[in-house]
């Protein structure tokens, strides 16, 4: 490739990028942090042993423990109805609900 | 006192060993009983700590094989500092020796990544460059200028569609790995480590560039990869991400 094509293929990748970036929200994530939908003990976490909080949920669907799921699935995923009959929702803040006592 | 030291580090490692000497209760009695139960303790903390570290790995392999694994490792290399979290480094090497699992050839990659994960969640922050810097600068300069990546970004070179076995084992409902060569960037814009698949093209570029070299010589490594390679892509991605921290111009 010429010095010349070159610079034009880099300048230009660099022109695209930089206007994509500037159209696009930054942090469109394909995944979302989706909090009381884990079972006991398999919350996500991802930082490491000797850290205190991968796996470390007690009950299931606990409120502050979230686990990741694809982006814009949060809401919707299927959980059984707590004790009183109240839906059971995923969500993407830490909820108060089915906290271990 | 080194000696008692060494000699008490090996025990610990070695269920085989005998409880080392000079060891007395409050009552001056031999503690055989408690030196085993410490020394249990000890491995089946290091496991645990191992389940931790290599969640895909023991999803990969089933506790049923992970467990016995794990305590082989743990034995032959227990820690080497204090902080646990970046626990297992020498997995991907052991693993890459460990002929009962040869069979299972991207295992040490994988391991790989789940170390990689970890240093990228504990790297330091650092602020995303502007993306109008790049716009700013003028073509000449550019073409000499580095490009810096951030302290959280981790390249993991491999031949295995690493990044597909690493969603389809974490993410729910992904699609199955296909036979295809993936190396892996990892990105932290926020609080948590992001895998994104590369090219081999991709993987040189960003290789490239995290060993000094300028935006010619990058595209230069890129090109001797894949003649069709085209940088935009790539860049959206790590300005997306707050993968690039920097851009060093000549006269810097």
């Amino acid at each position: 490739m010429s010095k010349t094509m070159k610079t034009v293929a880099i300048v230009g990748a660099v022109a695209a990028a930089v206007t994509a970036h500037s159209t696009t929200p930054a942090e469109a994530a394909s995944k979302e942090k989706c909090f009381g939908i884990s079972l006991a003990g398999e919350n996500d976490c991802a930082a490491g042993p000797g850290t205190t909080c991968a796996g470390t949920s007690t009950v299931d669907y606990q409120g502050n423990a979230w686990t990741l799921v694809d982006a814009g699935t949060c809401t919707e995923i299927d959980l059984p109805a707590l004790a009183d009959g109240t839906p059971r929702e995923g969500s993407l803040t830490e909820l108060d609900r089915d906290l271990p006592a | 006192m080194g000696t008692r030291q060494s000699q008490f580090r090996a025990a610990l490692l070695d269920p085989a060993a005998p409880v080392p000497d000079g060891l007395t209760d409050g009552a001056g009695a031999p503690t055989v009983k408690r030196f085993d139960v410490y020394r249990n303790n000890v491995t089946v903390a290091l496991i645990d700590a191992l389940r931790t570290a290599f969640p895909v790995l023991r999803k990969l392999l089933g506790d049923a094989n992970f467990d016995p694994l794990a305590r082989v490792y743990a034995r032959a290399h227990p820690p080497r500092s204090p902080l646990m979290m970046h626990y297992g480094q020498d997995m991907p090497a052991f693993l890459d020796g460990f002929a009962p699992l040869k069979h299972l050839g991207y295992l040490p990659d994988v391991a790989r990544l789940e170390l990689a994960l970890r240093r990228s969640y504990h790297a330091a922050d650092s602020a995303a460059l502007d993306a109008q810097v790049l716009a700013a600068c003028p073509p000449e300069t550019l073409m000499g200028s580095c490009l810096q990546l951030a302290p959280a970004v981790q390249l993991i070179p491999s031949p295995w569609p690493l990044f597909d076995i690493w969603r389809y084992n974490t993410v729910a409902g992904a699609p199955k790995p296909q036979a295809t060569a993936q190396s892996v960037l990892i990105t932290r814009a926020g609080f948590d480590p992001e895998p994104h698949a590369l090219t081999a093209a991709q993987y040189a570029w960003l290789h490239a560039c995290q060993t000094g070299a300028n935006l010619t010589e990058a595209q230069d490594s890129a090109s001797a990869t894949d003649p069709a390679f085209d940088l935009a892509p790539l860049l959206g991605l790590l300005l997306q991400h707050g993968a690039l921290t920097t851009l060093t111009t000549p006269k810097d």
